[in-house]
C-alpha cells in the first residue's frame, strides 16, 4: 500500500508538487475518485497530461485531451465518469485545470 | 515593395489597417486587408436583436466605409496559408506575399460539432445570438412565446464575450417580466463553468443577480448532445434538460486554415506571446482579437486596449529594435442587466474584477459591480462610440489596467 503521508495536497484535494508523483500514487487516487482499475486506456490519458502539464505547467483542458489522445469526449467520460478534465489531473498529479476567461 | 497583410476586416483587423496606413511609408509598403465579408458587423448589438431594441441598420454596415485611404480591400474568403514561404492563397484564386502578416479572422460559432444541434431544431425552437442572422431569426420566436422553459446554453469554452449568455439571460428576464409573463417561463443556464463567471468575485456578484432573477444555473455542465425527438439537452454526466426554446452558445473556433497551416492550437487560436501578441512559431506575424489564443477576454475592449502594443511592437521589430511595449490582459465589459441598468467590470491578466467606481472624466464615474442607469447608458452610447473608432476617430480610454477607485477586498 502506498502511503499519502508525506504527499503534499491542497484543500481541493489536488497534489500540489506534480514531482511527488507515481504511478503507484495514481492507483491510490484513482480508487479515491471512484475508479477501481487503471486500464491501458486509462494510462494513455494520464500519461498524456502528465507530458503536456509538465511541459506547459498547465493542466490540459477537456479538448486538449480528447485531440491529443483521439478519444472521444464519450469515452473520456465513461472511462472518468463525471468531469473527466478535473478528475484526470488530480489522478496524474497535477493541479486544478484552469477555467476559461 | 513591400506587403503588410492583414487577414480580418472586422474589429482588429480595420483598426489595425489604419494605424499601419498611417505609420508606414506607403511608397514602400503596401497594406492590404482581405475579409470575406462586405458588411462589417457590431456585434455586441447581436444581444440586443432578439428583443426587439435594435435593427438591422443599427448594427450592419458596409466594411469599405471603415477602410482607411491608402488600403487595399480585397473580399474573398482564405484558403490557405503557408507561413514558411510567407504566402497566402485566396480562394479567388489570387495570391499574396507578404512581408509582415496580421491574423485577425476572429471567432466563429461551430453548432455542427454538437449532435443534434444544428440537425435538429435548429432554426425552429433551437437559436443563436452570436451571428447577425442567428439573433434576427430568434427575435420572432422570443415575440411570440408563450411561457415554458426557455435553456440558455454554452456548450464548451472559451466563447467570445463570455458575459453575453448572462446579458442574454438578465434581457429575458426582464422582457418577459415587462410582457406579463415572467411567471410562466423557466429559464435555466447550463454552463461547464463551476458557476457564474470565471473570475470570483465577478461570479459571486453575478451569481447573487442571476438568483434574484429567479434564473435557475446548472453548473459544471458539460454539454454532451442534443435530442431533438424529446427536446432535451443531455451533458455527458447525462443530465437531461428539457427545453421548449433554447438559445445555444455552441462550440466557437478559429479560422479552420490556422490550424492548417500549423501556427494554431486545437481551436484553431494562433499561438502568440500574451504580452508581444507575436506568433510564437513565426517573427513576422501577429494575432489581434479572438484570433489569438491568449488567456483574456474575447472582446472588443480587449482589441482597442492590445491595438497600441500591437503596433508598437511591430514597428520596433520592422527597424531591428527590441520589442518595447508589454500587452496586460486588460479587459473592460459593461453587463446588461435588465430593465435599463448595467454593471461593468474591469479587468486584465492578474487582477480579477474587483467592486469600487470606473474614474472616467466628463462623464463617470461609473459604477463596478453595482447595477445602475448610467452604466446602462455607457453601454449604449459605446455603439457610437465603436463606429468612431471604426472611422478613425480615437476614444479617450487609458489601455493600462488601473486600480484606481477600486475595492481589492
Amino acid at each position: 500500500m502506498t502511503d499519502l503521508a508525506n504527499i503534499k495536497f491542497n484543500a481541493e484535494g489536488f497534489m500540489t508538487d506534480p514531482n511527488q508523483w507515481t504511478k503507484e500514487i495514481a492507483e491510490v487516487l484513482a480508487k479515491q475518485e471512484g475508479i477501481e482499475t487503471l486500464t491501458a486506456d486509462h494510462w494513455k490519458i494520464i500519461d498524456f497530461c502528465r507530458a503536456t502539464g509538465l511541459a506547459t505547467g498547465k493542466s490540459p483542458t477537456l479538448r486538449q485531451i480528447t485531440v491529443g489522445t483521439g478519444i472521444s469526449t464519450k469515452d473520456l467520460f465513461a472511462l472518468f465518469p463525471k468531469g473527466p478534465a478535473k478528475k484526470v489531473a488530480k489522478i496524474a498529479g497535477l493541479g486544478k485545470p484552469e477555467g476559461c476567461v | 515593395m513591400k506587403t503588410f497583410l492583414i487577414l480580418g476586416a472586422g474589429t482588429a483587423g480595420t483598426m489595425m489597417a489604419r494605424e499601419m496606413a498611417h505609420a508606414l511609408d506607403l511608397n514602400q509598403w503596401k497594406v492590404i486587408v482581405v475579409d470575406k465579408e462586405e458588411q462589417h458587423y457590431y456585434q455586441p448589438g447581436f444581444l440586443f436583436i432578439p428583443f426587439g431594441y435594435y435593427k438591422r441598420e443599427d448594427v450592419v454596415k458596409p466594411i469599405r466605409s471603415f477602410i482607411a485611404k491608402g488600403v487595399e480591400y480585397v473580399v474573398s474568403n482564405i484558403e490557405a496559408l503557408e507561413p514558411a514561404d510567407n504566402k497566402v492563397t485566396l480562394a479567388n484564386g489570387r495570391v499574396i506575399q507578404y512581408d509582415y502578416l496580421v491574423v485577425a479572422t476572429g471567432t466563429d460559432i461551430h453548432p455542427e460539432e454538437t449532435e443534434g444541434l444544428k440537425d435538429g431544431g435548429w432554426g425552429e425552437n433551437i437559436f443563436d445570438f452570436y451571428t447577425y442572422d442567428g439573433a434576427a431569426a430568434l427575435a420572432p420566436a422570443i415575440s411570440r412565446f408563450q411561457g415554458g422553459r426557455l435553456l440558455v446554453n454554452v456548450v464548451e469554452n472559451p466563447i467570445k464575450c463570455p458575459v453575453a449568455p448572462l446579458e442574454f439571460l438578465f434581457l429575458a428576464d426582464a422582457y418577459f417580466t415587462r410582457k406579463g409573463i415572467r411567471n410562466k417561463v423557466e429559464i435555466t443556464y447550463a454552463t461547464p463553468l463551476p458557476g457564474a463567471f470565471t473570475k470570483p468575485v465577478a461570479a459571486a456578484a453575478l451569481g447573487k443577480i442571476l438568483d434574484e432573477k429567479h434564473i435557475h444555473v446548472e453548473a459544471e455542465y458539460n454539454t454532451g448532445w442534443v435530442d431533438p425527438s424529446r427536446n432535451v439537452l443531455v451533458s455527458y454526466d447525462e443530465r437531461e434538460l428539457p427545453y421548449d426554446l433554447m438559445v445555444s452558445i455552441p462550440l466557437n473556433k478559429g479560422a479552420a486554415f490556422l490550424g492548417a497551416a500549423g501556427i494554431a492550437d486545437e481551436l484553431n487560436y494562433v499561438k502568440v506571446d500574451k504580452h508581444t501578441l507575436q506568433s510564437t512559431e513565426y517573427p513576422n506575424i501577429w494575432a489581434l482579437g479572438d484570433a489569438a489564443n491568449i488567456p483574456a477576454s474575447k472582446a472588443g475592449a480587449v482589441i482597442h486596449f492590445q491595438m497600441g502594443t500591437a503596433v508598437k511592437n511591430i514597428l520596433a521589430h520592422m527597424a531591428g529594435k527590441p520589442m518595447p511595449d508589454a500587452f496586460d490582459g486588460h479587459a473592460l465589459c459593461y453587463i446588461e442587466t435588465g430593465f435599463d441598468k448595467a454593471t461593468l467590470i474591469d479587468f486584465d491578466y492578474t487582477h480579477e474584477p474587483f467592486p469600487g467606481k470606473y474614474p472616467l472624466p466628463g462623464v463617470g464615474p461609473f459604477d463596478l459591480l453595482g447595477q445602475t442607469t448610467l452604466n446602462h447608458w455607457g453601454k449604449l452610447a459605446f455603439r457610437y462610440i465603436y463606429f468612431l473608432m471604426m472611422r478613425g476617430i480615437e476614444v479617450p480610454l487609458p489601455n493600462k489596467f488601473s486600480m484606481a477607485g477600486k475595492r481589492a477586498a
